[in-house]
C-alpha cells in the first residue's frame, strides 16, 4: 500500500511537471543542466564536456555530422571536395551569412580560423586531430566564398573533422563571442548558470521561411548532482536530461513512459584490462598470467556479460565485442560474435596454461593461488556493481578477486604513473565515429595504450600487427582498404583481449513531452543535436 | 530518564545479539547473488527483499550490523588507548612536553579527516581480502581518531596532578608506576570510559560516510555504510520502506549509544 502511495505521488508530481513544464520558466526558454562551469568560450580550446555543449549551441561549422543518419551535411559550406591525394579540401561557402554581432562572413574568416587552429602555440585539442605530420597548413582564398586548405600530408576522415571547427570572425571586435551558430552567450553567471540567446543573424530558415531556431533562449544550469538533475526534471524546472542510468530510466519509464527515451546502443564501452607493463611492481608469476592470451580469454569467458547488461544496466546495455560499438554503423565488424559465458571453456583455456582447480581454488603451475585485485573509481555505482558480479563469476572458476574502489586521482596515478595495480575496470567515452581517433589507444607507442603504454617496440606480434594496420588505415583514403584494416584490428582485439570488453551502454535520455521535434540519437549531444528544430508545444499552439 | 536509558541499553543488547546470531537467522549468504530477482520486494524467502544484485537484504543488514558493531568499538578502544597514552603522558609530564604534545594534537585536529583517510587508504596494498580491508579501515579510523580525546584526558590528568590527594600520595612516598596505577588511572577511568563510549557512534558514522562515498568496506562484505548507499539517488523517492532499514538501525543505534551514557558520565 505504501509503495502504491509513493508511486502515485511520484506520478502526480510528474504529471504536474509535464503540464506546467516550460511555461513556468516562460518566454520560450529551454532549460537543461551541465555538470560544471565551461572552462572556455574559445571554440578552438574546448577540451571538456560543458565547453563542448556551448560550442555546439553557439558555433557555426562548415559541415555538420547529422547525429541521426551519421552522414555529413552542408552548413556554412554549401559543398566541398577533397583532392585525390587527400592533402587538400576546397569549400564553397554560403553567401549572405553574418555573425551574431552583424559582421559579415566570408573565406577570410575560415582562413583566420584555420591559422589560429593550427598555431602550435595555441595548443588546440581540436587542431591536434588535423596534425597528420610536421609541416605548415596553408589556406588559399580563391574568391570571397571559396577556400582551399592544404595539409602537409593526407588526413583521413578530413571532412568529418570540420564538424568540430567553429568558425571565428577575423574582423569582429567581439572576437570568439561573435558566433555563427543558432545561439550566442548573453550572460555567464560563473558557477550558477549560462544564458544563451537566439542569434538574430542566424542563416537557417525552415520550409515555411521562418528563421530558426524556434526557441528564444537557453538557460544552462550548472548542476553536478545527477539525482538533483532528475528531480528538477520531474519538478518541471528543466526540459531534458541527456544521459540517464538504467535504474533512473526504468523509474521514469514506469511512471511516465512518454518522458523516457532509449536511443539504443551507444559508442561508449566498459572494459577491464590487466596490467602488462614489464616494469610494474608485480610478482613475476602474475605478470606471466596477465601476459597470457589464454588467461585473459579464460577470464573473459567466465564473465557473464548478459547478466551484467540485465542486472546492472537494467537491460539498457548489450554485451560488447571489440573496440567498435555496433552503434558505429559503418566501422563495426558485424562478423564478430559476442564472447559467450562458458565457465567450462574458461577452465579449458586455463588448463592449457597449466592452471588447475583444487578444492575450489585455482592454482597456477607453480602452485600459486590465483588471486588479483581489480581497481575502479569510487562513486560509480554501475562499475561497483559490475565488479561485484565479476567477483562472483570468477569465484566460480576458483579465482579470488579483490575489488578495490579508489578515488579518481589515486586510480589515475596507479594506471598512468606508478603502474602499481593488477587489473582495472573503467569505461571509454567515445565521441568519434572514425576509428582513426583511437590511434592514441591502439598504437603500442601511445600513452593511452593502457595495458602496456609507451612501448619502444611492440611487445607482442599481435600488437605489431595492430600497429601496422592502424598506420595503414591512417595512410590511405581508400575507404574500402581502411575498413578492411579496421575489421582486422577488431578481430585481433577480439582474439587477444588486451581489453576485455564488457558492455556497450545504451544512450538513455529524458525529455519533457512539451518539447517537440526531439529525436534522441546515440551520438552526443543526444537530445539537442537538432537544436534549431526544437520547439515547445505551447509555443506552437500560440503561433497557430 | 532511567526508563529511556534502560530501553536504549536493551535495544543495544538486542541488536548486538541478533547481529551476532546472523549465521542462524540470515536466510541466505550475504554475498550470494540471486541474479534472477534483483531489487525484489519483501517475500517469505527474502523478508527485506533483495538489493541491486539480488543479494538478500536481511542477511546483509545482519552481517553489516555485526561488522559495524564489532569493529566500531574496537576502533574506539584503539583511539581511546592512544588518547590515554598521549594525553596522559602530556598531562603528567607537564611543562614543555605538554606544550609540544598538545601543539601536535592541535595540528592533528586541524587536519581534514576525510582527505587524510582517503590518502592513507590510497597507499594501502590492493590485494587484501575484504575481511582484512574492513579491519584495516577501522584500524585507520582508530589511529586517526585519538586527538580530541587526548586533549580532554590531558586536561584531566593535569588537574589530577595538582589535586590534594595526589600531593598527599606523593608525600607518603608513592611515585612513578605505583602512583599511576593506584591513584591516577582509577581516577581517569570515568573519562576514559566516556571517551570510549562516545567514540563508538562517531566511528560508526565515519565508516558510513566512507561507505557512502564508495570507499568503505570492500565488496562483497556489507556494512551500514555501503548498505545506506542504496538510498542515494532519485529512485529512493518511490522506494519501499525496507530499503530504509539500515538507515533506521544506524540512527537508532547511534541515538541509543548517546542515551545509554548517563549525563554524569558525559561530564565526568
Amino acid at each position: 500500500m505504501g509503495l502504491r502511495r509513493h508511486r502515485f505521488c511520484f506520478a502526480l508530481s510528474l504529471l504536474l511537471a509535464t503540464v506546467l513544464c516550460s511555461p513556468l520558466h516562460g518566454q520560450n526558454q529551454l532549460r537543461f543542466c551541465i555538470g560544471a562551469q565551461p572552462t572556455t568560450f574559445d571554440p578552438l580550446l574546448v577540451a571538456d564536456g560543458p565547453s563542448e555543449t556551448v560550442r555546439y549551441l553557439t558555433g557555426g561549422v562548415l559541415v555538420r555530422l547529422d547525429r541521426s543518419s551519421q552522414q555529413l551535411v552542408p552548413e556554412l559550406a554549401t559543398s566541398w571536395t577533397i583532392n585525390r591525394t587527400g592533402h587538400a579540401i576546397t569549400f564553397e561557402l554560403r553567401q549572405n551569412v553574418r555573425f551574431s554581432d552583424g559582421t559579415p562572413f566570408d573565406a577570410r574568416d575560415v582562413a583566420y580560423t584555420m591559422e589560429r587552429l593550427m598555431d602550435p602555440n595555441l595548443h588546440s585539442p581540436t587542431g591536434d586531430a588535423f596534425r597528420s605530420s610536421d609541416g605548415k597548413v596553408t589556406t588559399t582564398i580563391d574568391g570571397e566564398y571559396r577556400i582551399t586548405i592544404t595539409f602537409p600530408a593526407p588526413v583521413v576522415g578530413l571532412d568529418q573533422l570540420f564538424d568540430q571547427v567553429a568558425i571565428l570572425s577575423a574582423r569582429s571586435p567581439r572576437k570568439e563571442m561573435a558566433v555563427l551558430g543558432p545561439y550566442y552567450v548573453e550572460e555567464n553567471k560563473a558557477g550558477s548558470y549560462l544564458l544563451l540567446k537566439r542569434n538574430p543573424s542566424y542563416w537557417k530558415h525552415d520550409a515555411a521561411g521562418r528563421q530558426l531556431p524556434y526557441i528564444d533562449s537557453i538557460r544552462l544550469d550548472i548542476q553536478q548532482n545527477r539525482d538533483v538533475e532528475l528531480l528538477r526534471l520531474v519538478r518541471g524546472e528543466i526540459d531534458f536530461i541527456n544521459s540517464l542510468t538504467g535504474q533512473q530510466f526504468d523509474q521514469l519509464k514506469s511512471t511516465a513512459p512518454q518522458v523516457a527515451f532509449d536511443a539504443g546502443v551507444s559508442l561508449d564501452s566498459e572494459q577491464i584490462w590487466f596490467n602488462q607493463v614489464p616494469a610494474a611492481p608485480l610478482p613475476g608469476y602474475k605478470k606471466a598470467w596477465f601476459a597470457s592470451t589464454r588467461f585473459r580469454r579464460a577470464v573473459s569467458s567466465a564473465i557473464h556479460r548478459d547478466d551484467l547488461a540485465r542486472v546492472v544496466f537494467h537491460g539498457h546495455a548489450q554485451p560488447a565485442l571489440s573496440l567498435i560499438s555496433p552503434a558505429n554503423k559503418f566501422w563495426f565488424n558485424a562478423r564478430l560474435q559476442p564472447h559467450a559465458y562458458d565457465s567450462k571453456a574458461a577452465l579449458q583455456w586455463l588448463a592449457q596454461d597449466g592452471f588447475r582447480l583444487e578444492n575450489g581454488v585455482l592454482r597456477d603451475s607453480g602452485g600459486h593461488e590465483v588471486e588479483f585485485s581489480l581497481i575502479t573509481n569510487a562513486g560509480n555505482k554501475e562499475r561497483e556493481l559490475m565488479a561485484a558480479m565479476i567477483q562472483q563469476d570468477l569465484g566460480a572458476i576458483g579465482i579470488r578477486l579483490n575489488v578495490v574502489t579508489l578515488d579518481f586521482p589515486s586510480l589515475i596515478e596507479r594506471i598512468t604513473r606508478s603502474f602499481n595495480y593488477e587489473a582495472c575496470l573503467l569505461g571509454f567515452v567515445n565521441d568519434e565515429l572514425d576509428p582513426n581517433a583511437q590511434m592514441t589507444v591502439w598504437l603500442s607507442s601511445a600513452d593511452n595504450h593502457q595495458w602496456n603504454p609507451n612501448q619502444k617496440s611492440p611487445a607482442t606480434a599481435w600488437e605489431a600487427e595492430i600497429d601496422r594496420l592502424m598506420r595503414e588505415q591512417a595512410s590511405t583514403l581508400d575507404l574500402k582498404k581502411r575498413k578492411q584494416a579496421i575489421d582486422r584490428v577488431q578481430e585481433i582485439v577480439w582474439e587477444q583481449e588486451p581489453f576485455i570488453y564488457l558492455v556497450n551502454k545504451h544512450a538513455l535520455s529524458a525529455v519533457s513531452p512539451n518539447l517537440h521535434n526531439v529525436h534522441p540519437a546515440v551520438l552526443r549531444p543526444q537530445v539537442y543535436w537538432n537544436i534549431e528544430e526544437l520547439s515547445f508545444a505551447t509555443e506552437i499552439a500560440r503561433n497557430r | 530518564m532511567k526508563r529511556v536509558r534502560l530501553a536504549a541499553i536493551l535495544f543495544l543488547v538486542l541488536i548486538t545479539g541478533t547481529a551476532f546470531s546472523a549465521g542462524f537467522v540470515a536466510p541466505a549468504s550475504y554475498a550470494r547473488q540471486f541474479r534472477d530477482i534483483p531489487d525484489a520486494s519483501a517475500s517469505r524467502q527474502h523478508p527485506l527483499g533483495t538489493d541491486d544484485l539480488g543479494r538478500d537484504r536481511l542477511s546483509r543488514v545482519l552481517v553489516g550490523t555485526r561488522i559495524s558493531l564489532l569493529l566500531a568499538p574496537a576502533a574506539a578502544l584503539l583511539s581511546t588507548a592512544l588518547a590515554a597514552l598521549i594525553g596522559g603522558v602530556a598531562g603528567l609530564a607537564g611543562g614543555w612536553v605538554r606544550t609540544v604534545v598538545m601543539s601536535a594534537t592541535d595540528l592533528f585536529l586541524s587536519l581534514p579527516w576525510l582527505f587524510l583517510l582517503l590518502t592513507v587508504r590510497a597507499f594501502l596494498p590492493l590485494n587484501t581480502s575484504p575481511l582484512l580491508s574492513v579491519v584495516i579501515t577501522f584500524a585507520i579510523l582508530g589511529c586517526l581518531g585519538w586527538a580530541g580525546a587526548a586533549r580532554i584526558i590531558c586536561a584531566d590528568a593535569r588537574e589530577l596532578c595538582g589535586s590534594e590527594f595526589i600531593l598527599s600520595a606523593r608525600a607518603s612516598g608513592s611515585h612513578g608506576i605505583h602512583l599511576l596505577r593506584r591513584h591516577i588511572l582509577p581516577n581517569l577511568q570515568p573519562i576514559l570510559f566516556a571517551q570510549f563510549w562516545i567514540s563508538i557512534p562517531v566511528f560508526i558514522l565515519t565508516e558510513a560516510n566512507l561507505g557512502i562515498l564508495g570507499l568503505g568496506v570492500a565488496e562483497p562484505l556489507p556494512s551500514w555504510g555501503n548498505l545506506i548507499r542504496e538510498l542515494e539517488g532519485f529512485t529512493v523517492t518511490s522506494a519501499p520502506f525496507w530499503i530504509f532499514v539500515p538507515l533506521i538501525l544506524l540512527i537508532l543505534t547511534v541515538s541509543c549509544f548517546q542515551l545509554a551514557l548517563q549525563k554524569e558520565d558525559l561530564w565526568a
